[in-house]
């Protein structure tokens, strides 16, 4: 079992190898507005032609901030933004050719959906017939086919948001920038846009970078992500690897939930590692170029860890206590003390009853070295 | 009912809570009953009321029905004329009734206070006089002897003539819209017909017309200068708007009278401006501009005055046009004009629409910075309103004055609500 998810991890980690024409490049990226404090610092990112990439953080993390450099509304401090190529430093957004959806729509309200739509159109001196079919055909890509009279205002909200992504859309650029574009929606309308806004994105092929706070939204939509924090990038990734193979104690427990446990290493071998805990031995995978006698942080995914049902099942075996637990109809949540952490999490499946687990029962929990990351202990402030 | 009370209103729901709501506004309705609506109503009512002559001369406007007009009435009219007028000196009204008689017709109220003054002293002998009626005067030869009109045709020429009696007869009349008809420049004739006065004579519709003029260049000038102020302090970073707002509201705070004579100072022709004109050898010391004490003066300090009034509304409505708009117009590949006329410009006529309607409405009633710095060629309609009310005291063409310029606000109101929607208006 744990042989073949590794094939699956490694296979999925060929996909994070940077490969194609990058559209994008952002170079030594910084931002600053007052001088002192860094919004972005030292970004190094590059996004793919026909990419759906996402930059994912929590709020104040820099994402906006970045995307609002590449559309040309805020200058770099430091580094320097390439686009197809070519510095866009003292290229005005009007001329940057870049879609843009933001996180209110900022649909003109006073324009009908097919005058907002048209907008992009007439400042480029497309003509009145040229422009009404593609206005048609922009809003026959969002199903909104015949809704040209109406406007911004008569329209829900998931209608309004497809009008905004035509606009964005409808002066065919290669680029397609959205700004927390569902934030907004309920979570039904959501998720049906998250579909749909993928759909279109696959259609016509466009590069879309894409900026949320919500892990799930961003894991759902993107072929990578970028996890942001303090103006970071922390990790760039397909969201299979940043799921399976976090590569700081940020992205761990940002992307799903982690298990995270501090210790130091006592032994090494490969990518195999013995770390004290100080409450026990536990055997990790060691996938941070750490060596014996380092700090350590070890993630273990909650629906990694099992009950085991005899001794020896698991080369990480220990006993709990458990503390509080938790009915979610497809699973339990067991809140366990163990390895010096009062709040290790066990997911158990709602397969067989519960195992007969009651809160204050001691229990056995074990997860073998592979589900269990030894990673770089986040530098101060990091942690989410 | 506003907004607020309806919400309120609604919010209490129940008959109880609206009369609880209803009770709130009581005393601004009295206040604004007794300080506003019933002295316009009075003055309004004045602008076509005129009891003086009609109570002072009852019995003799009587008889004047029965009159034909073509020559000097029969002598009971004289008669009762005589007494009315002698009735009216004692009571101390013979100056009103003067007044409003010589408004009709000029150099009537010599004739009428003369005659009054002459009866007075002859007054005792005339009721003794055998001619005196002791029955119905109606049935009197009109050849019969008639003291009263006797004495009264010879104390003054005027008396024989048609015209003086038909002016008695007009200013007798209670309800006229003779003020109206002269506040629009135009008289009755003689035989009822309504013409326009000759041209020299003309003075109320283009003074009307002006102040209409005036009021619309200076709408146009506050929306052109404010229009930029309140897109700056709408547009500042947050720490810096209050202080630029504070810029735009001391001058609000200062008094009305220390900005305009402030304006004296500048544009006066040995003035500040015209100085350093001077100074810089770009005028000759017998070339200075007369910037104030004419329509310049008026223009330039209304506008000052009533500049606070135009920047408040568009500020408080740019305040709430999202930055994304332009934004987004930009990410569209529009230029910064393109985006201003399509989108900006678009969103901010609410305050637009509220500043023009305040300014014009403010402008076209007043009255102070005219009177200080109009001189004789910047007044407009309101100091001709005041000058009936205070110098000529033709109260009732004040009156009308106010009236026509009432309904040409009103009218402009609509006109405004037609092309632009009140309703979408916005003062913040």
């Amino acid at each position: 079992m744990t042989e073949t998810r590794a094939a699956v991890v490694g296979s999925l980690g060929e996909r994070t190898d940077e490969s194609g024409t990058p559209h994008v490049e952002f170079l030594g990226v910084g931002k600053s507005y007052d001088g002192v404090t860094q919004v972005v610092r030292d970004l190094e990112l590059r996004v793919y032609e026909g990419e759906f990439l996402t930059l994912l953080g929590p709020s104040g993390s820099g994402k906006t901030t970045c995307l609002m450099m590449l559309a040309g509304f805020e200058a770099p401090t430091a580094g320097r933004i390439r686009i197809a190529g070519r510095r866009v430093d003292d290229v005005p957004p009007r001329r940057r050719n870049i879609g843009m959806v933001f996180q209110n729509y900022a649909l003109f309200p006073h324009m009908t959906v097919g005058g907002n739509l048209a907008f992009p159109l007439e400042v480029r001196g497309v003509d009145r017939a040229n422009a009404a079919q593609r206005v048609r055909r922009a809003l026959e890509l969002v199903r909104l086919t015949g809704f040209e009279d109406r406007k911004p205002g008569e329209l829900s909200g998931g209608q309004q948001q497809r009008v905004a992504i035509a606009r964005a859309l409808v002066f065919a650029p290669n680029l397609v920038l959205m700004d927390e574009p569902l934030g907004a929606l309920d979570r039904r309308l959501r998720e049906e846009m998250q579909y749909e806004i993928r759909r279109i994105q696959r259609t016509l092929g466009v590069t879309v970078v894409y900026v949320t706070h919500d892990q799930q939204e961003a894991m759902a939509m993107s072929d990578r992500v970028a996890v942001f924090n303090q103006g970071r990038i922390q990790q760039v990734a397909p969201p299979e690897v940043l799921y399976e193979e976090p590569e700081r104690g940020f992205v761990a427990t940002f992307i799903g939930d982690n298990n995270l446990l501090q210790g130091r290493i006592v032994a090494a071998r490969g990518d195999v590692c013995v770390v004290d805990t100080g409450h026990g031995i536990v055997q990790a995978f060691l996938v941070a170029p750490l060596e014996v006698g380092d700090a350590v942080t070890l993630a273990i995914r909650p629906e990694r860890v099992a009950l085991a049902a005899e001794p020896g099942l698991y080369s990480n075996e220990f006993e709990a206590l458990v503390d509080d637990i938790a009915f979610l109809g497809d699973h339990l949540r067991v809140r366990v003390a163990v390895c010096g952490s009062s709040s290790f999490v066990v997911k158990i499946p709602n397969r067989a009853g519960h195992g007969g687990v009651l809160e204050d029962d001691r229990i056995r929990i074990g997860w073998t070295p592979l589900d269990c990351r030894a990673l770089a202990p986040d530098e101060e402030g990091e942690r989410p | 009912m506003t907004n607020a009370t309806r919400a309120l209103i609604r919010a209490r729901g129940g008959a109880a809570g609206g009369l609880r709501a209803w009770a709130l506004v009581v005393p601004l309705a009295a206040f604004i009953g007794v300080t506003f609506v019933a002295p316009l109503g009075a003055m309004l009512t004045r602008s076509v009321h005129t009891p003086v002559v009609a109570d002072a001369l009852p019995e003799t406007l009587r008889l004047l029905d029965g009159w034909d007009g073509s020559a000097t009435p029969g002598a009971p009219v004289f008669r009762a004329l005589g007494r009315e007028l002698l009735a009216a000196r004692d009571a101390r009204t013979l100056g009103q009734v003067a007044n409003r008689v010589n408004r009709v017709e000029g150099g009537l109220r010599s004739v009428l206070t003369r005659t009054a003054r002459r009866l007075h002293a002859a007054a005792p002998s005339l009721e003794s006089a055998p001619g005196a009626p002791t029955s119905t005067d109606a049935t009197r030869s009109p050849d019969g002897p008639a003291p009263w009109r006797d004495a009264i045709l010879g104390m003054d020429e005027a008396w024989n003539e048609v015209v003086t009696w038909r002016a008695i007869q007009r200013a007798g009349e209670r309800f006229t819209g003779r003020h109206y008809l002269h506040a629009l420049d135009l008289d009755e004739a003689p035989d009822g017909a309504i013409v326009a006065q000759p041209e020299d004579l003309r003075i109320y519709l283009p003074l009307l017309g002006r102040t209409l003029l005036v009021s619309l260049a200076v709408t146009a000038l506050c929306l052109a200068l404010g229009y930029p102020v309140a897109y700056l302090i709408a547009r500042a970073p947050p720490e810096r708007a209050p202080l630029l707002l504070l810029l735009v509201l001391v001058p609000f705070w200062t008094s009305l009278l220390v900005r305009t004579t402030s304006w004296i100072i500048l544009l006066q022709s040995e003035g500040v401006i015209n100085d350093l004109l001077v100074a810089a050898g770009l005028l000759d010391q017998d070339g200075r501009l007369a910037m104030i004490y004419n329509m310049t003066g008026t223009m330039v300090a209304m506008t000052h005055v009533l500049l606070p009034f135009m920047v408040l509304p568009l500020y408080s409505v740019m305040r709430t046009v999202p930055p994304e708009y332009m934004r987004a117009a930009a990410s569209l590949g529009a230029t910064f004009p393109a985006a201003f006329r399509r989108v900006y410009w678009p969103r901010t006529l609410p305050g637009v629409a509220a500043g023009c309607l305040l300014v014009f409405i403010l402008a076209i009633g007043y009255y102070i910075t005219p009177a200080l710095v109009g001189g004789r060629t910047g007044q407009l309609i309101s100091n001709m309103i005041a000058y009936h009310m205070q110098q000529s005291l033709n109260w009732g063409l004040a009156a009308a004055l106010g009236g026509i310029l009432l309904v040409c606000v009103l009218a402009l109101y609509l006109l405004f609500d037609r092309l632009v929607g009140v309703d979408r208006m916005r003062l913040g």
